[in-house]
């Protein structure tokens, strides 16, 4: 295998992880065994993972209550995030965070935030920190169509483009904020298009290609590294299932047609042909690379059942760093 | 007033000898003194470079544009950026020059700030400083005219000083910045010029110690911020009437000192409490609370709260003056325990 063909084998694999552990998800929370709402990136894995696959493992990353694909996309263990779900102590945030705020800074992820746009400004005080610190490290942070109309981001594209902070602004578009459609919410056509207002390149990919998603983001991350700033990706997606599981969410809001054009651009059937049509993978390796991953999910699934429950007397941990003492507690 | 003010740039403890400095040297000093002291510590915020106010004044020359940043009209992008500038190893001090512009960036600081730390299972620390003068008393109207911290208070993983003299003014803020969670910074613009002068050796004031600025036996008064020098003048005042007032300076509010508060209010049997923020859930009212669920018996007298109405700050003088609490207000109260 080249070199080329070892890093698309990776993609595919971290593309069907997620899948995989999305769809674990989804029934583990619908049996009552993962508390609260829960966002998947299904349909999204070619646009998580090409962007995520362009950063170095040193690299931030910041994302959005979409949060499980981001940290698995970018390298982190699937056993402590599946324990995170399911509020266990052993989780990758100690059961603090759950679904909307997967963080793993082992990896580089820096953490997702449930309030849209918000973690935009974190990703560029992290590229910030890396100019001061003098080290060429990039910081990608993943928003969506409906996060493009906050103001945060309004305020962190212009301080990177004045600082030229090496960042990466990667707005995933799956077409729907919520129950609202882009074109009802948003002035332009592309997203991307807003770069120019800064003075930035933008730039539009097919975001159920992973390659052509790998190689606009590599070309935005070595510009970041090159100290020449900021570019805003737009990968065009789509979000096949309702906005979360386990939420009320009216139906009725979209065409089944319209969903239906996005079925048949499954990311996934669609790099696994290609992988064996250009002969870099055979047909019993693609069944082979599900095969390991759907063990590699059920084994993390395993973990996290396994896994106790954090303590209640811990439950002040971690929210000072030099402890104070709650006044329960000096009685 | 901000002009007259400003001071020429200097830096280390040994230029100060023997001086005395206003409240807002000191907190520029406090500044300059930490930036020295460690290359990961930055300044951002508006027009830091040139120190509008005068608490960054020379900062940029000294440690360059890069260490002491100026920043667009963005406080919510800045304070947010703050936050991963702390996670990813630096330790910034954000200038929000007036503090009702937290209002602002109050997603950045309650959301992210406030929240990283624990809700990431403490994988970071998120040591950032943010930095706001309230402005009150001076005519400025609602806009800019606020003492936003007890709406901080009810936001857990924030810690929150008061400094209410030059000595504390840089004792606490040096050490909010080596401290390693998101510390909140209220000065008090009123004491802008207050002068005094400082140890010639470095110092620091931990957060969670108050001060016993005057010693009593028969009523407490806490008293925030800029209340403080007027519980002083109160207790002048009652002292001349035989009423023996014990001044406390909780000079932060999270942590707050309650030993200190308890063990005074154990003695006196009374309570008064000087705060210039509004009325309703302010650190008075939180004090004036935990201190009747603790030492319920052995109170003489309700607690009395000496605080802002619960109005917007008015424009006009004759209007805003009579808000705040006053010496006279705050020694009417500390009567009415005793009467």
């Amino acid at each position: 295998m080249t070199q080329d063909d070892e890093l698309l084998t990776e993609m595919y694999r971290r593309m069907y992880l997620i899948r995989v552990f999305e769809e674990r998800a989804i029934e583990l929370q619908r049996k009552g065994e993962i508390p609260g709402a829960l966002h998947t990136s299904l349909n999204q894995e070619a646009t998580v993972v090409g962007a995520t696959l362009a950063l170095r493992h040193d690299d931030y990353m910041t994302g959005n209550h979409r949060s499980h694909g981001h940290p698995i996309g970018k390298g982190a263990k699937v056993d402590r995030l599946m324990a995170e779900l399911m509020g266990k102590r052993t989780g990758v945030c100690q059961g603090r965070g759950g679904s909307m705020h997967l963080a793993d800074f082992s990896v580089g992820s820096l953490g997702e935030s449930g309030i849209i746009a918000s973690g935009v400004p974190v990703a560029l005080g992290a590229g910030i920190s890396a100019q001061v610190r003098g080290t060429d490290q990039v910081c990608l942070t993943f928003f969506g169509d409906g996060a493009s109309n906050a103001g945060a981001i309004h305020e962190s594209m212009n301080m990177a483009a004045i600082w030229k902070v090496p960042v990466v602004f990667f707005c995933e578009n799956n077409q729907w904020a919520v129950t609202t459609p882009i074109a009802k919410s948003t002035s332009v056509v592309d997203i991307a298009q807003r770069a120019s207002a800064y003075g930035f390149p933008g730039v539009v990919v097919d975001g159920q290609d992973p390659v052509e998603v790998f190689t606009a983001t590599t070309e935005a991350v070595e510009r970041a590294r090159r100290g020449e700033g900021p570019t805003l990706v737009e990968a065009k997606t789509y979000r096949i299932l309702e906005h979360a599981e386990g939420l009320p969410i009216p139906s009725k809001y979209r065409e089944e047609a319209e969903i239906d054009v996005w079925r048949l651009r499954d990311p996934l059937p669609a790099f696994a042909k290609r992988l064996t049509g250009e002969g870099i993978l055979t047909e019993e390796q693609v069944t082979e690379i599900a095969r390991e991953v759907v063990l590699e999910v059920d084994a993390a699934i395993d973990f996290a059942r396994s896994s106790e429950f954090p303590s209640a007397d811990s439950i002040f941990d971690g929210l000072y760093s030099n402890p104070i003492i709650p006044l329960a507690r000096l009685r | 007033m901000a002009t007259t003010l400003t001071e020429t740039a200097h830096t280390s403890a040994t230029d100060r000898k023997g001086r005395r400095l206003t409240y807002l040297r000191a907190i520029r000093d406090a500044q300059s003194e930490e930036l020295s002291n460690d290359p990961n510590v930055v300044m951002l915020g508006e027009d830091v470079e040139t120190g509008m106010f005068g608490t960054s004044g020379g900062l940029r020359d000294e440690f360059g544009p890069v260490r002491v940043r100026d920043t667009p009209i963005s406080e919510l992008g800045f304070c947010g950026a703050a936050v991963g500038m702390a996670m990813t190893g630096l330790r910034p001090i954000v200038d929000l020059t007036i503090a009702t512009f937290t209002y602002v960036a109050f997603d950045a600081i309650v959301s992210q700030a406030a929240k990283s730390g624990y809700m990431f299972g403490a994988q970071a620390k998120v040591p950032v400083v943010y930095r706001a003068a309230m402005f009150y008393g001076g005519g400025d109207a609602a806009h800019h005219s606020d003492r936003p911290y007890a709406t901080f208070m009810t936001v857990p993983g924030l810690k929150i000083i008061v400094p209410s003299s030059p000595y504390d003014a840089m004792g606490l803020l040096k050490s909010a910045v080596r401290d390693d969670d998101p510390v909140l910074c209220f000065e008090d613009k009123n004491l802008w010029g207050v002068r005094e002068t400082l140890p010639d050796e470095e110092f620091f004031v931990p957060l969670g110690q108050a001060a016993i600025k005057r010693e009593g036996s028969d009523v407490t008064i806490v008293a925030i911020a800029g209340a403080v020098r007027l519980a002083l003048q109160a207790a002048e005042k009652l002292n001349g009437e035989g009423i023996s007032a014990e001044v406390i300076d909780p000079r932060s509010l999270v942590p707050l000192d309650w030993p200190t508060i308890f063990e005074s209010v154990a003695k006196t049997g009374r309570l008064v409490i000087a705060d210039p923020a509004s009325r309703t859930c302010s650190a008075a009212s939180e004090i004036a609370a935990t201190v009747t669920e603790e030492l319920f018996g052995q109170l003489k007298h309700a607690p009395v709260r000496v605080t802002t109405p619960d109005v917007q700050i008015p424009f006009s003088p004759p209007l805003e003056r009579t808000l705040y609490p006053d010496p006279t207000r705050i020694a009417e109260a500390a009567r009415r325990t005793i009467r």
